[in-house]
């Protein structure tokens, strides 16, 4: 009868207090209560603040009349909403951003590999400027940048290479592609090709996977995807190149023309240009952010193990080869989370703009902010915008890492 | 004994007085020999005693200080033309097999072909499958090396090898990273090779494959030959008590 009695107990009705699954769901709702209740009276006590200086929150003032003038990004006049003015820094970052990550890329993947070299000169130097340029305030360096566009000569004396780039006191000149009279006729050439080598790369898929299957068996694994990649590769690539290259001369006038800047009057017309802020803003990040991509670059070269090498090497591929085929290609997957992290650092560094006057998105939203007395709903704009950008980049970088990862594994 | 009727009297690998530091610590220290065409020297010794570093100078993996090693008649120097011609003539078999993960089996093959000897990229893979085939292995050439196991890695290694058409094969430790089942698999590769006529130098602890197959057997301990003898006669007859010590260690098991 004892033990009849206590086995009952135990499986006894479990008073709610006691009971695992109410409370896991209980302190969850209590959690969110407590978030809601905390920011409501931050909200209220914030709304209490402004108001008793006169200013009403809204997103209303974004389609007043901005008054202030940009001076560089997508056309703009004062005469223009905030909203408009909000959105030429947008731009600015945006194209700050890209420009800068290219090329600190492409700087730090060569100063990342110079450090590994076996030449005692090349090592050092990069050694050098690694150190020097992670080591000193970014804020610093684009300050010094800045200080030294304002010496370059003036417009008449422009340094000049090979009557294609010129450098004065105003801007960065230089030749640059542009659409011309005939890219719109040369469009229609564009599309006629896709449309033709779909319909080939389809037929020749088809083809091959009905009528050469069973030769083809032997050698390759075919299928029908399969036969499609390699239509496209071998017939559609080709014919669309052949369409293309055709459809340039046929057109009357050029698809693009190069443009070289000019002197006319007082400056240089034509071209492509980059104002003093703008080149002292995407040196500074571009070689900052480069020195701690070369940083990335050779721990991941050298997380590569001695083996690879050894056996690239003894099947006789020159050191050339054995970093491109072998060594970089296992280095790439161990490179990019990290590289990731510096572009995100980039874009997000890119609001010191701010302190040479180049209009981003940052400053564009200080002056809203000075203007209207707007802070909360301007700083939650460009909070928004930094998340967005920051996480359109992970998402994209995530998304070639899992591409580049599932190879060989 | 295979007694090799492949074997003839010209050298095609001469050392002389070849010596190797690293750093304070002297590896190699005066390798005196010549290796004939088509001979099979396995190279047996305490672990530290040089023997993986001697055969890594042969492809200069291993620079050594002093002394000359000829490889078919091209001299080992500092001439980064002679490394490479040496390299295309020399094949090597690694302990941890090195394939490149990033590439499929056909791929790890073809890659020297494609890229020191310009070969087409279909003759490449053609004799790419051949030897896949000759290693029993045809049917992983389109997976990648961590699909496979560790024996038909080692052998796709020996095929990837072999794709340059190599006058000598190194193998250092060939089946010392290998799980006990799939030994002899790749040991029978090697003595099918070894019929072939190919010219082998086999670092290895497996003194079965050893007494079947070498024409010579090497000694070293502490960076000299201090030995070297037929199969028959270096097993049965050891001179040197360092060697009867090894032997009799060896054999227990």
């Amino acid at each position: 009868m004892m033990e009849d009695n206590s086995h009952k107990i135990l499986s006894d009705k479990i008073p709610f207090y006691r009971d695992i699954r109410f409370l896991k769901v209980f302190f969850q709702i209590l959690f969110v209560i407590g978030i809601i209740l905390l920011t409501g009276f931050l909200y209220v006590n914030m709304l209490n603040g402004l108001s008793r200086q006169g200013i009403e929150l809204g997103l209303n003032f974004l389609n007043s009349e901005a008054g202030f003038e940009l001076s560089e990004g997508i056309d703009f006049e004062p005469s223009e909403t905030y909203l408009k003015a909000f959105w030429v820094g947008i731009v600015n970052t945006i194209k700050i951003s890209i420009i800068g990550i290219f090329c600190a890329t492409v700087i730090g993947f060569f100063f990342g590999i110079a450090r590994l070299s076996n030449n005692w000169l090349i090592r050092q130097i990069a050694s050098v400027y690694v150190e020097c340029f992670r080591n000193i305030p970014l804020l610093l360096q684009i300050l010094f940048w800045y200080a030294l566009t304002r010496v370059l000569p003036v417009v008449r004396e422009s340094i000049s290479f090979f009557n294609s780039i010129f450098i004065n006191n105003r801007g960065v000149y230089f030749a640059f592609v542009e659409r011309a009279d005939g890219f719109n006729a040369w469009l229609w050439y564009l599309l006629s090709g896709s449309i033709l080598a779909i319909f080939v790369v389809l037929g020749f898929a088809a083809f091959r996977y009905f009528f050469r299957f069973r030769e083809l068996q032997q050698t390759a694994r075919p299928s029908f995807i399969s036969n499609i990649t390699f239509g496209a590769k071998w017939a559609a690539a080709p014919i669309f190149l052949i369409v293309a290259i055709v459809g340039w001369f046929l057109t009357p006038e050029q698809p693009f023309a190069v443009t070289r800047p000019a002197l006319q009057g007082f400056n240089f017309v034509g071209g492509m240009s980059f104002s003093p802020e703008f080149s002292a803003l995407l040196i500074g990040l571009a070689v900052y952010t480069s020195a701690f991509i070369a940083e990335v670059v050779r721990s991941g070269i050298q997380a590569v193990v001695r083996g690879q090498r050894e056996a690239a090497r003894a099947v006789g591929l020159k050191e050339s080869q054995v970093l491109r085929l072998v060594v970089i290609p296992q280095a790439i997957p161990i490179i990019v989370p990290p590289l990731t992290s510096q572009y995100l650092n980039l874009a997000k560094n890119s609001s010191l703009a701010i302190f040479i006057g180049f209009p981003d998105l940052f400053m564009v939203g200080e002056t809203m902010i000075n203007q209207t007395g707007q802070s909360i709903p301007v700083f939650a704009m460009i909070m928004v915008s930094y998340l967005i950008m920051s996480l359109t980049t992970s998402a994209f970088m995530n998304w070639y890492n899992r591409r580049i990862t599932r190879v060989g594994k | 004994m295979a007694e090799n009727e492949n074997t003839t009297n010209d050298p095609i690998i001469i050392c002389e007085d070849v010596h190797k530091w690293f750093d304070d610590f002297h590896v190699l220290k005066g390798i005196t020999t010549t290796f004939k065409k088509g001979e099979k020297a396995v190279i047996c010794g305490p672990s530290g005693s040089g023997k993986s570093t001697f055969i890594r100078t042969i492809n200069h993996l291993e620079e050594h200080q002093r002394g000359t090693i000829i490889v078919d008649g091209i001299e080992l120097s500092n001439d980064l033309r002679n490394i490479n011609l040496i390299r295309q003539e020399v094949g090597m078999v690694f302990q941890q097999f090195n394939l490149f993960p990033h590439l499929t089996n056909l791929k790890n093959i073809t890659l020297g072909p494609i890229q020191v000897r310009k070969m087409s990229k279909s003759a490449a893979e053609e004799a790419a499958l051949a030897l896949l085939e000759r290693m029993d292995i045809a049917d992983q050439a389109y997976k990648y090396p961590a699909e496979i196991s560790g024996g038909q890695q080692q052998r796709v290694a020996i095929a990837r090898a072999l794709a340059m058409e190599p006058k000598i094969m190194l193998f250092d430790e060939p089946t010392s990273a290998l799980d006990p089942e799939m030994i002899s698999e790749v040991l029978d590769v090697m003595r099918e090779l070894a019929h072939s006529g190919m010219t082998m130098l086999v670092v290895t602890h497996e003194m079965g494959f050893a007494r079947e197959v070498a024409d010579r057997i090497m000694f070293f301990d502490e960076g000299v030959v201090i030995e070297e003898a037929a199969p028959a006669d270096f097993f049965d007859n050891p001179q040197h008590e360092r060697t009867k010590l090894f032997i009799s260690q060896t054999l227990q098991h």
